[in-house]
C-alpha cells in the first residue's frame, strides 16, 4: 500500500476583487466581486514508502497548495488524501507526531530565543524521550554543522544558518513523512549545497518519505528519482527526471566544428539554426532528421567535430510551463 | 494529561524567558500605566471640589494648594472612594486587558502563522493561554514594587480600610475571572480574522464599549441616570467584569447577594466566551485557505 495516496484531490479558493480606485472601492462596501481560483484541479497521486519525490512547477502551480492540504493546514473542496492511513486536514494528533512541514519562507523558530530553546519545545510538543531528544539533536547539529549556534537569538543567525536550524526542529520528532516546500530559496549557492548534501544523506540513512518543491533544478537534480510536473493545478508529468526529455522534447541540438568553411552567410537560412559563433554552428532538429540531416553536411563540407545533444532540461520545463500558463487563461468563473 | 501539562509548562517558560528579552520595555510600560490614572485623579479632585463647592460643602478651602480631600459625594462616591476606585481599577484592567491579542491573532492568520499550530500537535488557544499567562506574570513581577508604592502612598483614601475576608475572596476570583473573560473576549474577536481581512475596526468598536461600559472611565453608578432599560442591558453585558466588578466588590458598592451573583453571571460569561471561541476556531480553520507562501 502507499504511504500516500491522492485520489481527484481539489481546492478552490475564492478571491476578492477590487477595481482600482476610489469610487471602486465604496462601491465594494456595497456589492463585491469574488473570483474562483482553482489552485488544485483533481489531482492523483500514490508515492511509496521511502520515496524523494519532486514537485516541480511555475509559482501558483498548486505545489505548495497540495504540501498544505497534505500537511493538514487547508481542507480540499472536494476528493481524498490519506498519509499513513490518515485524513491529513482532521490533524489528530497521531499523524501530526508522525510528519513534519519546512516552509523555507516561513519560520518555526521562536525569534528572540536561540534555538535550543525552541528544540526543548519541540521535544516536549512531540514527547520525546530526553535521551533520544538529545542525541537526534546533536547528530543534526553535527550534520549540519551549526552545534555552536545552538545557543545564540535565532534573530541573530544569516538566513542559510536559520534555515538548518528549522531543518532540526522539523526532524527532531523522526518524522515517516517530510514535506519541503522551497527548503532552499534565498539561499547562497554553498549553503543550497550544502542543505541539498545533508537531504540526500539524511534520506538515504533513515529512509522517509520526502516530497519537495523546489524552483532550482539543481535541487532537484542532486535528490529526486521522480519527478512530478504541477502546473495549472494539473499534474502534467510523473517520472524521472531524464524522461521528461523524451516526452517533451522531440529535438537535439547539433553542434558543428567546421574545417576551412569561410562563407557562413549560406547558413543564415538554415531551418532551426540557434547561433553562429564562427567556426561552430549550432542548430536544433528534430531527432528522427538528426541522421539524414548530418549526412548532408558531412558531404558538403569539411567538419571537424560534431555534437550532439538533449536540450537543456531548464528549456524543456520552461515550455511546458508556459503552454499550461496559456491554457491557464481561459476566462475565469466570476460569481 | 501529565504531558500536556508538561508541554504546557514548557511553552509558558519559554514565552516567560522571550518576554524577559524586553524588560526594559516592560519597566517604562508599568510606569506609564500610572499616569493615566493620575490625570483621572486630579481631574477628579477638581470635579467634587466643584461639587462640594455648590453644594456649599466647604469642609475644606477651595483653593488650590490644599491637601485634605474635598468634601461632597457623586453616584455615592466620597473622593476617597473614587480614587480607590481608580487605583483598583488599575489592578483589575492589569488582569483584563490584553494588549496585542486581538490584532496579534488576526495578524497570524492573514500572514499564516497559524500555520505552525496547525502542524504540530498542540492546541492554538491553548498556546495562547500559555503565551498570555507568562506575559502577564512578567508584567506583575515587574509590576508588583511600583504598584505596592502607589497604594503605600495612597492608602488614606481607602476609608474603609480592609474588607473582611469573603469580600476579598470575591475580589480575588473576580480578578482571575476577569483575565479570562478578557483572554477569550479577545480571542474571538481576533478569530473574526478568518471572515474578515481586517478586524482593527472591530477591536475599536469593542475598545469604545470597554471605555464606557466596563467602569474603565467612571464608576458605573454614574450610569444610573439612564433609562432603566439601558443601565439593565448595561448590567448583564460582560463588560463590567474587566474593570468596575472587582474593583466596586472590594470597596464594598454591591452588597453580598449581588456580589455572589454577579460572580455567577462573569462565570456563565467566561464559559459563553470559551465556547464561541471554540465555535469560532472549529469554523474558521474549515474556511481557512492557509495564506502566504
Amino acid at each position: 500500500m502507499s504511504i500516500i495516496e491522492i485520489r481527484q484531490l481539489a481546492k478552490s479558493y475564492r478571491v476578492y476583487q477590487k477595481r482600482e480606485g476610489m469610487l471602486a472601492s465604496v462601491k465594494s462596501l456595497f456589492r463585491r466581486e469574488y473570483r474562483n481560483v482553482e489552485a488544485v484541479r483533481g489531482i492523483d497521486l500514490d508515492v511509496q514508502k521511502g520515496e524523494f519525490v519532486a514537485f516541480l512547477g511555475p509559482n501558483g502551480a498548486g505545489k505548495t497548495t497540495t504540501l498544505k492540504l497534505l500537511s493538514g493546514i487547508i481542507t480540499p473542496t472536494s476528493g481524498t488524501a490519506t498519509v499513513m492511513g490518515h485524513t491529513p486536514w482532521h490533524r489528530d494528533n497521531d499523524y501530526r507526531r508522525r510528519f513534519a512541514l519546512v516552509m523555507g519562507q516561513k519560520n518555526q523558530l521562536w525569534w528572540d530565543l536561540p534555538a535550543i530553546d525552541s528544540f526543548r519545545l519541540h521535544q516536549h510538543i512531540y514527547r520525546i524521550d530526553p535521551a533520544v531528544f538529545a542525541k537526534t539533536r546533536d547528530d543534526l547539529a553535527d550534520m549540519l554543522d551549526v552545534r555552536r549556534l545552538m545557543n545564540q537569538p535565532v534573530r541573530e543567525l544569516s538566513l542559510g544558518e536559520r534555515m538548518k536550524m528549522e531543518l532540526i526542529a522539523a526532524l527532531l520528532h523522526s518524522p515517516e513523512v517530510l514535506f519541503l516546500d522551497e527548503p532552499t530559496i534565498g539561499l547562497d549557492v554553498v549553503a543550497q549545497h550544502r542543505i541539498q548534501l545533508f537531504l540526500r544523506e539524511y534520506q538515504q540513512e533513515r529512509g522517509v518519505t520526502v516530497l519537495l518543491t523546489s524552483h532550482y533544478m539543481k535541487d532537484i537534480a542532486a535528490l529526486c528519482r521522480r519527478v512530478v510536473i504541477i502546473a495549472n493545478g494539473r499534474i502534467h508529468y510523473d517520472g524521472s527526471l531524464s524522461g521528461i526529455i523524451d516526452r517533451f522534447s522531440s529535438d537535439k541540438i547539433v553542434t558543428l566544428q567546421l574545417g576551412d568553411e569561410t562563407d557562413f552567410k549560406q547558413f543564415a537560412n538554415m531551418p532551426g539554426l540557434t547561433s553562429i559563433d564562427e567556426p561552430r554552428l549550432r542548430f536544433r532538429v528534430s531527432r528522427d532528421e538528426v541522421a539524414s540531416t548530418l549526412a548532408r553536411l558531412l558531404a558538403d563540407h569539411q567538419v571537424n567535430d560534431v555534437v550532439v545533444e538533449d536540450p537543456p532540461l531548464e528549456d524543456v520545463i520552461a515550455s511546458i510551463f508556459s503552454e499550461a500558463g496559456e491554457s491557464q487563461n481561459e476566462p475565469a468563473s466570476a460569481t | 494529561m501529565i504531558s500536556a501539562i508538561h508541554t504546557w509548562w514548557n511553552f509558558f517558560r519559554l514565552a516567560f524567558s522571550e518576554r524577559m528579552v524586553y524588560r526594559g520595555d516592560f519597566m517604562l510600560g508599568t510606569l506609564m500605566r500610572f499616569l493615566p490614572t493620575l490625570t483621572q485623579i486630579f481631574l477628579w479632585w477638581a470635579i467634587y471640589d466643584v461639587v462640594a463647592d455648590s453644594a456649599g460643602l466647604t469642609g475644606s478651602s477651595t483653593g488650590s494648594g490644599s491637601t485634605s480631600m474635598p468634601g461632597g459625594q457623586i453616584a455615592g462616591y466620597g473622593y476617597g472612594d473614587m480614587v480607590a476606585y481608580f487605583l483598583l481599577v488599575t489592578v483589575t484592567r492589569a488582569f483584563s486587558s490584553m494588549p496585542g491579542l486581538t490584532s496579534g491573532i488576526s495578524r497570524q492568520i492573514r500572514n499564516g502563522e497559524i500555520n505552525r499550530f496547525l502542524i504540530q500537535p498542540v492546541d492554538l488557544v491553548s498556546c495562547l493561554l500559555a503565551q498570555r499567562v507568562a506575559h502577564k506574570l512578567v508584567y506583575y513581577t515587574v509590576a508588583l514594587l511600583p504598584f505596592a508604592l502607589v497604594f503605600f502612598l495612597c492608602r488614606a483614601f481607602f476609608v474603609n480600610g480592609w474588607p473582611d475576608p469573603l469580600v476579598i475572596l470575591v475580589f480575588v476570583t473576580s480578578l482571575m475571572l476577569s483575565f479570562l473573560l478578557g483572554f477569550f473576549l479577545e480571542c474571538s474577536l481576533g478569530l473574526a480574522g478568518f471572515w474578515l481581512l481586517e478586524v482593527a475596526s472591530l477591536g475599536f468598536i469593542y475598545m469604545l464599549f470597554n471605555f464606557f461600559l466596563s467602569g474603565h472611565m467612571f464608576p458605573l453608578e454614574l450610569l444610573n441616570g439612564l433609562p432603566a432599560w439601558m443601565t439593565t442591558i448595561i448590567d448583564w453585558m460582560p463588560f463590567k467584569y474587566l474593570a468596575w466588578f472587582p474593583a466596586a466588590v472590594f470597596l464594598g458598592k454591591v452588597d453580598q447577594q449581588t456580589m455572589l451573583v454577579g460572580l455567577g453571571v462573569q462565570i456563565a460569561w467566561v464559559a459563553f466566551f470559551i465556547f464561541l471561541t471554540r465555535l469560532m476556531l472549529y469554523r474558521g480553520l474549515k474556511r481557512y485557505s492557509g495564506f502566504g507562501g
